[in-house]
């Protein structure tokens, strides 16, 4: 042991340099920016007296670094800084528009993570068959298909046709947990079928690879059924990619929400940040793709994390 | 009795019967392979020959105008419009059509543009090496630890939504990709004897990029390429249906989609018709893909 400990902890080092770099590359971005955001909010016809002065009670007069420093010290506190359009406080219009986003990509988790498993398992079981290549088939198109199609065909069908479902999935607050479930049913469902292709391909092939080892060859000469040898001998060993996967699956989950909410017109933070960015409200895009590099980068950081810590080879140095 | 010569062990132990990667009828095996192609094949490149002939005659083909305003708001189907009118009163055929031309064209010049940049700088970071390679390496790790939509969202609110900065943005975030799988391949031709007789007569690096390790990684990096067009196209379209992407009046799917939505809460699927033609598009191309790697590898599915 000790070994595992050291990675992780090298491993968490890396994530937390990277967000680093990347908040730099975000400040860095804005500050570039031809005009700044006092001309922005003030227009171009106002005087360089007032521009000056709005400067001055932004900080914007002070050096870069300082300036980097203040933010990132805000940021570390909470404090987002205020939109241009309309002057609230960043973390204001986001903190409830995050918890929707998590809600919806939560959902969508639990259906997908599951389904997406037991068929992979399935299609390796009976490789080959008609079952296994009708899925693969189907997955394979349907990896092509862009989000919004999806989502709109599942509207046609569901909302328009059956008339089951809401084709707009507006949230207020105080709704219950269960009108909330209902509501959020379609775009999480869409948000379903476009991981859960992907994630199901990856199982698959990632108990096909171990599938090749000569311990499985082992087992299959000692008599082993194959339902056996898969479930207990292949499986656990595939089990390392299989995690790996599955976290970065979640990680594509937030940021494909963004087109899902636009869509549905779910009031997350992807819908925030497309509204944002239609506006140029710099503050506003900044701390949003902010929010969503940090998941991504967080939760790949826990994929290569888990990894290390599933795999028993790296408790013994080389 | 036998001599023990007579038992010698077979002198044939030639390492691997794996077909050799640099055959020069390659080129022949490919016309072959594509006679013996599988259905799927055959299905893609068909998809992908229709989509580039639409788009290359698009205005002889369309019955009227790109931005031509030629009946009411939202007309339903009639002999007059095969598909109907848009939310401004102009034929939805035509701009499906011209969409072909503006959508594929776009998202096929972004690509070009990302192997062109990431592709020669992944080759010369993979031939130079040293700490070029590893500067440009850890660079780009962390571009790539940002997702993609994220950071074309970012950019584009940064340099404002245009033709050229959408292509330019999306071309520098996607040169990454092809930039660790051009170096990751270039590696492998970079330790061959032959570069290195190259580098000792004195031959250039553009020379060396371009006549020794280009050559030889064409088959993955072409693979590549198809995969990657996928993968720009749905992002343009997918930017183009948040409205940030292509802006009107040019004929795009992705804000046709958009545009038109609202028919779909009546039940008409004409909206969808242009998320079909760019999904049947992205099947074709991943198809084609999929055979052609296959094909070039040697090696069959993994079953």
């Amino acid at each position: 042991m000790g070994n595992i400990p050291k990675l992780i902890i090298k491993r968490l080092a890396l994530g937390v340099f990277v967000l680093w770099v990347v908040s730099l590359f975000i400040f860095l971005g804005v500050s570039l920016l031809p005009g700044d955001v006092a001309t922005e909010i003030l227009g171009q016809s106002a005087l360089p007296e007032t521009v000056a002065a709005f400067r001055h009670e932004l900080g914007l007069d002070l050096p870069l670094h300082i300036r980097y420093v203040h933010w990132l010290g805000g940021l570390l506190t909470g404090d987002l800084g205020h939109s241009l359009a309309n002057g609230r406080a960043v973390s204001q219009l986001i903190g409830e528009r995050l918890g929707n986003t998590l809600f919806l990509a939560g959902v969508a988790a639990c259906f997908s993570v599951p389904v997406s498993l037991l068929l992979g398992l399935l299609t390796a079981l009976y490789r080959g068959s008609v079952f296994d290549r009708f899925t693969n088939a189907v997955t394979l198109t349907w990896i092509s298909f862009p989000e919004f199609f999806v989502a709109y065909i599942l509207i046609m069908f569901f909302s328009v046709q059956a008339g089951w479902f809401p084709s707009l999935s507006t949230m207020r607050e105080g709704d219950s947990f269960a009108h909330s479930l209902y509501l959020v049913t379609l775009p999480a469902l869409t948000l379903t079928l476009v991981v859960t292709a992907h994630m199901m391909r990856m199982t698959r092939a990632a108990i096909i690879s171990v599938l090749g080892s000569p311990f499985i060859e082992m087992a299959k000469l000692k008599g082993i059924g194959q339902r056996r040898i898969i479930v207990w001998h292949a499986l656990p060993n595939a089990l390392a990619p299989i995690i790996n996967v599955v976290v970065i699956d979640l990680a594509y989950l937030i940021v494909g929400v963004v087109v899902v909410e636009v869509v549905f017109v779910y009031p997350g933070l992807g819908q925030l940040m497309i509204d944002s960015v239609q506006r140029r409200d710099i503050t506003v895009v900044q701390a949003c793709s902010l929010i969503f590099a940090a998941t991504y980068v967080l939760l790949n950081m826990f994929a290569d994390v888990l990894a290390i810590a599933t795999n028993p080879r790296l408790m013994y140095p080389k | 009795m036998s001599t023990p010569a007579d038992h010698s062990p077979p002198l044939n132990i030639a390492p691997a019967d794996r077909p050799h990667r640099q055959d020069p009828g390659r080129f022949r095996a490919l016309l072959e392979g594509l006679r013996r192609a599988p259905v799927s094949a055959w299905f893609g490149l068909v998809i992908v020959a229709i989509y580039v002939l639409v788009a290359l005659f698009a205005s002889l083909i369309a019955p009227y105008g790109e931005g031509q305003v030629v009946g009411s708001q939202f007309d339903p189907w009639t002999a007059q419009h095969l598909l109907g009118t848009d939310n401004l009163g102009r034929d939805t055929l035509s701009r499906l059509i011209y969409g072909a031309r503006n959508t594929v064209g776009i998202a096929f010049l972004t690509t070009s543009l990302a192997f062109l940049i990431g592709g020669s700088a992944g080759l010369v970071a993979a031939v130079v090496g040293g700490w070029v390679d590893q500067a440009l390496a850890r660079l780009i790790d962390i571009l790539m630890a940002v997702p993609q939509l994220i950071f074309a969202l970012l950019l584009l609110t940064i340099f404002g939504a245009s033709v050229t900065s959408l292509v330019s943005i999306i071309a520098v975030l996607d040169a990454t990709r092809v930039f660790r799988l051009a170096r990751a391949a270039g590696m492998n031709i970079a330790v061959m004897d032959y570069v290195e007789v190259a580098r000792l007569r004195g031959e250039g690096l553009i020379w060396i990029l371009s006549r020794e390790v280009l050559p030889n990684i064409l088959p993955p990096l072409v693979a590549e390429f198809g995969l990657r067009f996928c993968f720009v196209f749905l992002l343009i379209s997918s930017l183009s249906f948040l409205g940030i992407g292509l802006q009107p009046p040019t004929a795009d799917w992705g804000s046709m989609v958009r545009d038109n939505a609202i028919l779909i809460t009546y039940g008409d699927i004409t909206p969808l018709l242009p998320a079909a033609a760019i999904a049947l598009l992205t099947v074709g191309v991943n198809f084609l893909v999929d055979w052609f790697l296959r094909e070039t590898s040697g090696l069959d599915d993994e079953t």
